[in-house]
């Protein structure tokens, strides 16, 4: 890209919070507050970060106030709650970059999202979700060149042996997706039963049926190739006896975990992959970039989402003499202060 | 209380004092038992408390319902005797239970 294209595509705005769990998103309503407009980058495809994505269906007992919410509730009352302050949200994209500018930062996304803004919100939580490796030996060679998490490109595939291990939609849905496009696919499970959508599984045995693709029940055991370039693996099948599955291209899909990710290269201070912040402010070791939530650390920290709201609420205070670094805050009450009252919407 | 003993990968003993009620999981955490990552915190939501339960300790251990058997698709080297452990409920009938540790919970 260059300097042009960036130019015409940069949004320019007062926060970026990089994180769409609780913590993030109880960030916009505290910056909404003292009139900061927010943006809000997630690597998910949706909000709620770990409560949507780890227990949707949980019931968490300590959010004050709610005797019991599940992590999809506590997500769906936090946007009922945002709303007013309009933040935009950009799903499905992690934040590669950070640049300091004069009076603010530039953030970029890896799908390209460039962003200006006054201040820096890290709100990530455990980090961002990842793929999970499998713990084959040697499969870091083999990344980017015949081992794929993701599909960037479906041509990537065309005509290539494809071989697509697991049982839930991500491995179903790219093994749909993918069957016109590779030269042969199989599909490898260790057991018989999908997690994945019923509908996805009927297509899918539908093209074993036709003859279109392969189904093999089993376990990866070892990778063999050479340079980074895959020619076949050994697969453990369900009697315990091995066979090699010839194959060009692996595509393993075994969920998603929390890595840290590009946070490490901004040149803040960390501790043990966490990231140090004052009681007052909830700074980092850089001006303009704070963190709450799961993310930080200080003496007495507590991981816990009640935790995080007192944070936002004092970070937002900070934040404010930042963006409006002329105006003076006064400190107002939701309950009785027309003015803030007039920014919920509700006078 | 039940004694349940975790064995690593390399050998390596770690026995432990857990109440009925607690799961195995929870044993393991709040002992420091190395190899339970545990990343969800029990919420059968990330398969990182696999553990394989010895032969003898199988039938009192029960099998994996629906949730956690589609859980431990996203754990590897699956074996017959797999179980998440933050699934399996302490009781005195446990007194004496051996699990194994995978070598790595990813």
């Amino acid at each position: 890209m260059n300097d042009t294209a960036i130019n015409d595509t940069v949004i320019k705005t007062d926060a970026v919070i990089i994180g769409a769990g609780p913590v993030g998103l109880f960030a916009v309503f505290e910056l909404g507050l003292v009139d900061i407009k927010a943006h809000v980058i997630d690597i998910l495809d949706r909000p709620g970060g770990q409560c949507t994505e780890l227990y949707p269906e949980k019931p968490i007992y300590d959010i004050p106030g709610l005797a019991v919410v599940t992590g999809q509730e506590l997500t769906d009352k936090l946007m009922d709650q945002i709303k007013p302050f309009g933040a935009e949200f950009h799903f499905n994209q992690r934040v590669e970059n950070v640049e300091r500018l004069e009076g603010g930062f530039r953030v970029t996304t890896d799908a390209g999202t460039v962003i200006e803004a006054k201040v820096l919100v890290i709100a990530a939580g455990g980090g961002s979700f990842t793929p999970k490796r499998p713990p084959l030996p040697g499969i870091e060679d083999y990344e980017g060149k015949s081992v794929f998490y993701s599909v960037r490109k479906m041509e990537t595939f065309r005509d290539h042996d494809v071989l697509i291990v697991g049982g839930g939609d991500s491995a179903l849905d790219w093994t749909l997706n993918l069957e016109p496009v590779a030269k042969s696919l199989t599909l490898l499970h260790r057991r018989a039963e999908f997690r994945a959508a019923p509908a996805s599984v009927q297509k899918m045995l539908a093209l074993v049926e036709s003859g279109n693709i392969s189904f093999k029940l089993g376990q990866v055991t070892a990778l063999h190739g050479e340079g980074g370039q895959l020619t076949s693996v050994t697969v453990k099948g369900t009697d315990g006896a091995t066979f090699e599955q010839p194959t060009e291209i692996m595509m393993p899909f075994f969920g998603l975990t929390m890595k840290l990710g590009p946070v490490a290269d901004w040149g803040l201070e960390l501790k043990d992959n966490l990231l140090p912040v004052d009681t007052e402010k909830f700074e980092t070791s850089e001006r303009g970039i704070f963190a709450i939530g799961d993310i930080n650390t200080y003496p007495g920290k507590l991981k816990l989402i009640l935790s995080g709201f007192h944070e936002a609420a004092l970070m937002a205070q900070q934040a404010h003499k930042y963006v409006y670094p002329d105006k003076k805050l006064i400190f107002q009450y939701t309950t009785s202060s027309t003015n803030l009252q007039k920014k919920l919407g509700v006078k | 209380m039940a004694r349940i003993t975790f064995i690593q990968h390399d050998g390596t003993e770690y026995a432990v004092e857990a109440e009925p009620g607690m799961t195995v999981m929870e044993a393991a955490v709040k002992n420091s038992v190395p190899g339970i990552a545990a990343e969800c915190g029990g919420a059968c939501a990330c398969a990182t408390c696999h553990v394989y339960v010895d032969e003898a300790w199988r039938e009192a251990t029960g099998t994996p319902e629906q949730m956690e058997e589609d859980m431990l698709d996203f754990a590897f080297d699956i074996r017959p005797e797999s179980r998440l452990s933050c699934q399996i409920k302490v009781t005195e009938a446990l007194d004496g239970l051996v699990v194994r540790v995978p070598e790595k919970q990813t």
